[in-house]
């Protein structure tokens, strides 16, 4: 649907070098990167805000690097939403079907169902200033989506929300996708909004694609010690919960279980582990963490003054050097991985 | 226990400092006005029901008019320019519109009488098309419109800029072209700003003397008129006058300011 064949951009203080990606049709697509990656930089390329200066722009499988914005089909969500302030909610809605000349009865149609899906009836009339954070999100994913699009970027969407909103909207742009099909661009520096909502995921810093991958292959198998550097190495493990006893859920992956302390009782989930909060020892140790699980090391990376031990449980840790010469962890060497259930933190799926 | 507000002994040092150039502005003007009401009524009634005092300030007020439509019409497009566009030579721009503001209006004039003269070469093609400067209408407009632009411009300027671009850029990606996002989004979210620049440069038109007394003596406009009855006939012929001019002008701006604020407020 989307294909960035080598484009390059000098902005003067910023620039995109060679950044290639291929968004398939219906897909959700996360651009991951810290702030100032040029993130919005390629939202807006592809919405034909600007031509780049070498590279290929392809749109639904033809060039269209010299297309004009109002030609490319595209639905925009910025930042701080960019509701027109002298229109209300619906007129705001309205604007694209409008200008694109839609009769009276199919605009009516369309405005009725996404002021419905959005859940925004009572907002119709309400000017931009007198609305939350939350309700701008909406009213702004409903402009956009209004003109049928047959992509959508979506600039940090959930970044300037409170937690809770952010939560409920997340929830809600999932939704969306599913019922809507729209192949959607998403730009973020929210590790958690890229694992829960993307197809695929694309880690941009300084102007370069990194890495593009599922979220498992991002989180768990950083292609460089930059990307690690920028996620944190975490390990993100796919697992389903079977109980939960006294706050302890108890959730399976692989063929293990692993204990986290939460109020989740059900379904999948991922379950996040910072490396640093596991132990490793050669034999089993007698101590207060409810998981031990064993394993064998798969592979020893350094990075920097630590060392990443994978081992083949999926799970990995990081170690001194002195650990990794004291523990004699090489690759085939038995393992045991200790950790607390209050360090696994889990999220829905 | 009750709160009571902070007092800030600079703030309060700094209004009462400030108010002194109020008073500067404000008793100045109110010292006019009382003097003429209270010592002659009888002139400023005289000077209300002077055909030739009236006709002179309506032609004050039109011809500013037109000077205002013109700074409008050129103006607004070089502003948005100004406001959306970064390029080479775009400070030179900046400055040139700033000129008049800072050179002498008598010079301005000079250059305008020398430039749009009938004997002259762009005044002659002008003149073969009827539209003469020298001693006419179009001079007075020109020179107006020459000292009073840039105070639009720079108003207009300011007013685009404060428009978010991306406002312009959604527009886009719902289909509008680049004039339908100018004049659905970008215009109407500038307008009051147009508004306010315009209404300043009206109000800088109908204060110009040195300007249009260079090029068009006649026909009078309340300035010049003001002026020629100061140096013939003293106080008592001009003052009447020139109280008229400032009650007819600050009551016009009243209005004008007081619709414009209820029009931000909505």
């Amino acid at each position: 649907m989307i294909t960035f064949k080598d484009v390059s951009h000098d902005w003067g203080e910023f620039s995109l070098k060679d950044v290639s990606f291929n968004v398939k049709e219906g897909e959700y697509f996360v651009i991951l990167g810290p702030t100032g990656a040029g993130k919005t930089l390629i939202l807006e390329t592809v919405a034909g805000f600007y031509t780049p200066h070498c590279g290929e722009i392809m749109l639904r499988g033809k060039e269209c690097s010299h297309l004009l914005p109002e030609h490319r089909k595209v639905g925009f969500v910025y930042q701080d939403y960019a509701l027109f302030p002298h229109m209300t909610v619906e007129e705001n809605i309205r604007f694209g079907l409008e200008i694109r000349g839609i009769n009276q009865q199919e605009a009516d149609k369309r405005v009725e169902f996404l002021i419905n899906m959005l859940k925004i009836s009572g907002l119709r009339n309400r000017y931009p200033r007198n609305l939350s954070g939350g309700e701008k999100q909406r009213a702004a994913i409903a402009r956009a989506l209004v003109i049928e699009p047959d992509i959508l970027l979506l600039d940090e969407p959930l970044s300037a929300l409170d937690t809770r909103t952010r939560e409920t909207l997340r929830e809600e742009l999932k939704r969306i996708h599913k019922a809507q099909g729209t192949t959607t661009v998403h730009v973020t520096h929210d590790q958690t909004e890229a694992l829960l909502l993307a197809d695929r995921i694309a880690v941009i810093i300084d102007g370069v694609v990194v890495q593009i991958g599922s979220p498992e292959e991002v989180f768990n198998a950083p292609s460089s010690v930059m990307v690690a550097d920028f996620l944190g190495v975490e390990n993100v493990i796919n697992g389903e919960i079977v109980d939960n006893v006294n706050g302890v859920a108890c959730v399976v992956f692989d063929g293990n279980k692993l204990y986290a302390s939460s109020n989740l009782d059900s379904g999948e989930v991922y379950a996040f582990l910072r490396p640093e909060n596991i132990i490793l020892s050669k034999t089993l140790i007698e101590t207060s963490a409810r998981n031990v699980i064993q394993g064998r090391v798969e592979k020893v990376t350094q990075l920097g003054n630590i060392y990443q031990i994978h081992m083949n449980t999926g799970i990995s840790a990081v170690v001194t050097h002195q650990s990794v010469e004291e523990l004699e962890l090489v690759t085939g060497a038995e393992v045991y991985a200790s950790f607390k259930a209050t360090a696994v933190h889990l999220i829905k799926h | 226990m009750s709160i009571t507000r902070r007092r800030y002994p600079l703030s309060l040092a700094f209004s009462v400092i400030g108010s002194i150039l109020l008073l500067f502005t404000v008793f100045t003007l109110l010292n006019m006005v009382a003097r003429q009401v209270i010592y002659d009524f009888g002139g400023l009634v005289d000077a209300a029901t002077d055909s030739f005092v009236l006709e002179s300030i309506g032609l004050t007020l039109y011809a500013s008019f037109l000077s205002t439509v013109f700074a409008v019409i050129f103006g607004t497009p070089l502003a948005y320019v100004l406001a959306r566009h970064d390029f080479r030579g775009k400070s030179l721009i900046e400055a040139v519109i700033d000129v008049p503001i800072i050179i002498p209006h008598s010079v301005a004039g000079i250059a305008l009488y020398v430039l749009l003269m009938s004997r002259s070469p762009v005044g002659s093609v002008f003149a073969s098309i009827g539209i003469v400067f020298e001693d006419h209408l179009g001079g007075i407009v020109a020179a107006m419109a020459f000292v009073s632009a840039s105070l639009y411009v720079n108003a207009a300027r300011d007013g685009f800029q404060s428009v978010d671009p991306r406002l312009e850029r959604v527009a886009r990606t719902l289909g509008a072209n680049q004039w339908e996002a100018f004049s659905r989004v970008t215009l109407p979210l500038a307008v009051k700003s147009l508004l306010s620049g315009a209404i300043l440069s009206w109000a800088r038109g109908i204060s110009e003397f040195g300007a249009v007394v260079m090029i068009a003596f006649y026909p009078m406009i309340a300035p010049v008129l003001i002026y020629y009855r100061f140096t013939t006939m003293g106080l008592s012929g001009s003052q009447p006058i020139a109280v008229m001019l400032i009650i007819i002008c600050l009551s016009v701006f009243l209005v004008l300011r007081l619709y414009s604020e209820r029009w931000r407020r909505n």
